[in-house]
């Protein structure tokens, strides 16, 4: 019934994807989809305000009206869970984009211009040897909490990976004859960078991008956990396990329930970052015996 | 009894409806005899000895019928574990590259133990001896310190030597040597050859040898098989095969083989030198930022001239620094000091900038076609490439493109395709279209025929001087064959070690010698004696 729905919906073949990158990605991207749907409307789903609190109903069990039960406030969990969804998935895509973006830029650079190479990977190397968490909490304190700064907290870490990635591409590209014979043809460098030595990226990059965006989900998790990431008062997965617990013997569900959703979304980025691979180097995918 | 009979093999791509690759191909081999397997790419040569070896890859290709016999027994009923106690046992083979085929982690000595090994209960000593005694045999200096080096440590010709030693220590019945020389110079491929020929007749091995070379052929076999498109098409006697072949497409490999003989250089037409080269040296390494590296001399002294209209070979083996010269001239890499002037303009210390407008005056043609074109870009965007950095108008720059295309003989339909849709021979067309675009005065082209077929090479080559014909483009030609060297090249510079050692008409450089390495050259060519295209000795 579902595989006929989907068939219909897309025209490429389900079954011929499936069969290439084997079922567990499929079910990964649904699961990212429902999670992207929650978020986005959650508005409308959410059966009550996630931030409102109700002091008589604090610590409830699930119910028809609390359908996972309710905190230590007396809020809806199963609404803040939704609107966890939001922060969380505004933070992944925030960051992917801006880590990959930036490292794609710098990485170029790096890679084609001897001259700037050594500098840069200095800078990139001294980033890399900070623990990301602890850069995080520095640069959170530094400049405020608010869901930018944790963007930014978070991005600076990240982009090293995306960097080294990016050079090691172009520093083997560069050396391919078809980029001497476009100097040859006096194309200019920056034309040589964007039309011969950025396309090579693109496949690797698009795998190294869901990692980034699952490892950026999982520092706001653990920010939001440690009371450095987005305010307390912002229902995030991490702020709601962190308040809760406290009653964690008491009510394990509260703790239970966002964990649940944050491994869950980690996992099918990851799972649809392997699928990417196997796809876009065949090289790296499965062995066949 | 044969030592190896391959009865009516079948290959096919392992899927449903696979397309058959080996049609029915069968062939013998006696003991103490060489036989050579020649064809073009794709005849289907490599997938004959790796379906012997029992080394097909699998989930690609499948033996679908036939029998492979040795010494009587038919290896395709055998398992996994028999076939490969078979291997280097009884049956054992070398390969193209010895760098790919050699661990790099492992000292040489210790990979030639593990085949002891793994099949023989031979003592620490006993081995130890084994592996020095057939060390030995191939010819390799200071054996104690050859065993304890690593592949990258080893020159290519040593290397091979290593493989050959691994694949004859347990004196097999049956050699399979897959291209063995082909990345080699000339000189080491003439001893690395007497080196096979040494061993069988001491060893009475069956060797199997597979090549595209015809002068190669010419030095070794007793018989020849010739394979095209997946079929056996002729087999003899070597000299029946050189000298009467009785297929067509026997005679049309034979036929593109080029002439070691000289052909006469064209009379001067025009006076304008095109490339004027003085004194150019290059050296590689030197001043790191802290660490001094060593230094390599790539280029000594170099002083070349050339005219219009007319070709330039620069010859010589790998590190010669002949291809050092051919990218300085295209200041893809900065000249360390000398002059290169390209149409009286002096090019060598131009600066990036200052360069642009003379690049347009200079083109290459590479040697790899199959990484010299942007494999996401369509032909046509590579083509138009240059003529539109250089302010010529998109649509303009199109209908030329497709003017050029006409020219190295592809269809209209090819502008909007992409590189991988052809094969070697057209993308080295297109790879000459696109520097012809630019209307260029020299064109330098670095080993731009040597990894095609010869028969494709030899219509690359047509291609090249009919266009020479029309437009008067001098051309630099960088080869290390000197087949081809002698039949395009109007003069010739020999180098070695940076330095040109000869320099002067081909007719003279190539048919009477003078420098002792141009004649140690000459006579390493493989197959010197024979005049393939006329079926007949070479008349002294």
């Amino acid at each position: 019934m579902a595989e006929n729905l989907l068939r219909g919906a897309f025209p490429l073949s389900t079954r011929a994807l499936a069969e290439r990158v084997g079922i567990a990605p499929m079910i990964a991207a649904a699961v990212l989809l429902l999670i992207l749907l929650a978020a986005i409307f959650a508005p409308l789903i959410a059966p009550h305000d996630p931030i409102h609190q109700n002091p008589v109903m604090r610590l409830k069990p699930p119910s028809a009206e609390f359908w996972l039960g309710t905190d230590a406030y007396g809020r809806d969990l199963f609404s803040r869970v939704l609107y966890g969804a939001r922060v969380s998935l505004i933070i992944g895509i925030g960051v992917t984009v801006l880590a990959v973006t930036l490292g794609l830029a710098i990485g170029l650079v790096s890679g084609f211009f001897r001259s700037a190479d050594a500098v840069v990977m200095r800078i990139m190397d001294g980033l890399m040897a900070m623990p990301s968490v602890l850069l995080a909490i520095a640069i959170v304190s530094l400049m405020g909490a608010s869901i930018w700064t944790v963007m930014a907290a978070i991005t600076i870490p990240e982009i090293p990976r995306v960097v080294r990635l990016v050079r090691s591409i172009v520093l083997s590209a560069r050396e391919e004859p078809y980029v001497e014979a476009a100097m040859s043809l006096g194309t200019s460098m920056p034309r040589i960078l964007w039309r011969h030595l950025m396309p090579n990226t693109f496949a690797p990059l698009t795998v190294q991008a869901t990692y980034v965006c699952a490892s950026a989900i999982l520092t706001e998790a653990i920010l939001s956990f440690l009371g450095a990431g987005v305010s307390t008062e912002t229902p995030t997965w991490g702020n709601i396990m962190a308040e809760s617990r406290v009653y964690f013997r008491l009510m394990p569900s509260l703790i239970l329930w966002p964990g649940l959703a944050l491994s869950l979304c980690i996992l099918s980025i990851n799972l649809l970052g392997d699928a990417a691979r196997d796809v876009l180097d065949p090289r790296m995918g499965k062995r066949e015996d | 009894m044969p030592v190896l009979e391959i009865e009516d093999l079948r290959v096919a791509i392992d899927r449903k409806d696979g397309n058959e690759v080996l049609r029915g191909v069968s062939l013998t081999i006696e003991a103490g005899e060489t036989v050579c397997l020649v064809g073009e790419s794709g005849s289907g040569k490599s997938v004959s000895s790796l379906a012997t070896m029992g080394l097909l890859p699998k989930g690609a290709l499948k033996v679908t019928g036939g029998r492979i016999l040795l010494d009587g027994e038919n290896l395709l009923d055998l398992s996994a574990a028999q076939l490969r106690e078979c291997r280097a046992t009884r049956m054992s083979m070398i390969f193209q590259e010895p760098m790919t085929a050699l661990n790099p982690v492992l000292k040489v000595g210790d990979q030639i133990r593990e085949v002891l090994e793994a099949h023989t209960k031979m003592s620490n000593a006993e081995a130890h001896a084994k592996v020095l005694d057939i060390l030995d045999q191939v010819g390799l200096p200071d054996i104690e310190r050859m065993m304890r080096s690593y592949p990258h440590q080893l020159s290519g010709g040593q290397r091979q030597r290593i493989m050959i030693a691994m694949a004859l220590i347990l004196e097999p019945r049956l050699l399979i040597a897959d291209e063995p020389t082909t990345a080699l110079d000339v000189t080491t491929q003439k001893q690395i050859l007497k080196l096979i020929k040494d061993l069988q007749k001491q060893h009475g091995t069956a060797v199997l040898f597979i090549t595209h070379d015809m002068g190669v052929v010419a030095e070794i076999a007793d018989r020849v098989y010739v394979m095209n498109r997946g079929e056996m098409v002729e087999t003899g006697p070597l000299m029946q095969i050189l000298s009467a072949p009785a297929e067509a497409y026997t005679r049309q490999l034979l036929s593109a083989v080029p002439s070691l003989v000289p052909r006469q250089a064209r009379p001067v037409s025009r006076r304008n030198v095109a490339l004027e080269i003085t004194d150019l040296d290059k050296i590689y390494g030197g001043g790191g930022f802290l660490s001094k590296t060593r230094t390599t001399h790539a280029a000594k002294g170099v002083s070349l001239e050339l005219k219009a209209g007319r070709t330039l070979g620069i010859v010589g083996e790998s590190g010669s620094g002949k291809s050092t010269v051919a990218r300085c001239v295209m200041r893809l890499i900065d000249p360390t000091s000398g002059g290169i002037r390209v149409g009286g303009q002096q090019i060598s210390g131009l600066s990036r900038r200052g360069l642009h407008p003379y690049r347009k005056k200079l083109q290459m043609v590479f040697q790899d076609p199959y990484r010299s074109l942007n494999p996401r870009l369509t032909i046509e965007e590579s083509v138009i490439e240059g003529p539109v950095n250089y302010g010529m108008p998109q649509a303009q720059a199109r209908a030329k493109a497709a003017e050029l295309l006409e020219l190295v003989g592809l269809p209209a339909a090819a502008a909007r395709r992409y590189p991988h849709m052809f094969s070697g021979g057209q993308r080295q067309r297109i790879a000459i279209a696109r520097a012809l675009a630019m209307e260029p005065d020299l064109l330098v082209a670095d080993e731009a025929v040597s990894a095609l077929d010869v028969s494709v090479q030899a219509q690359v080559l047509h291609l090249l001087a009919e266009i020479q014909d029309r437009t008067h483009i001098a051309i630099l030609f960088i080869t290390h064959d000197l087949r081809v060297a002698a039949q395009i090249c109007d003069e010739v510079a020999v180098m070695r070690q940076g330095e040109v050692v000869e320099y002067g008409p081909t007719a003279g450089v190539l048919g009477a010698p003078k420098h002792d390495y141009t004649r140690a050259l000459l006579a390493a060519a493989p197959g010197r004696d024979w005049d393939f295209p006329n079926f007949r000795p070479v008349a002294a």
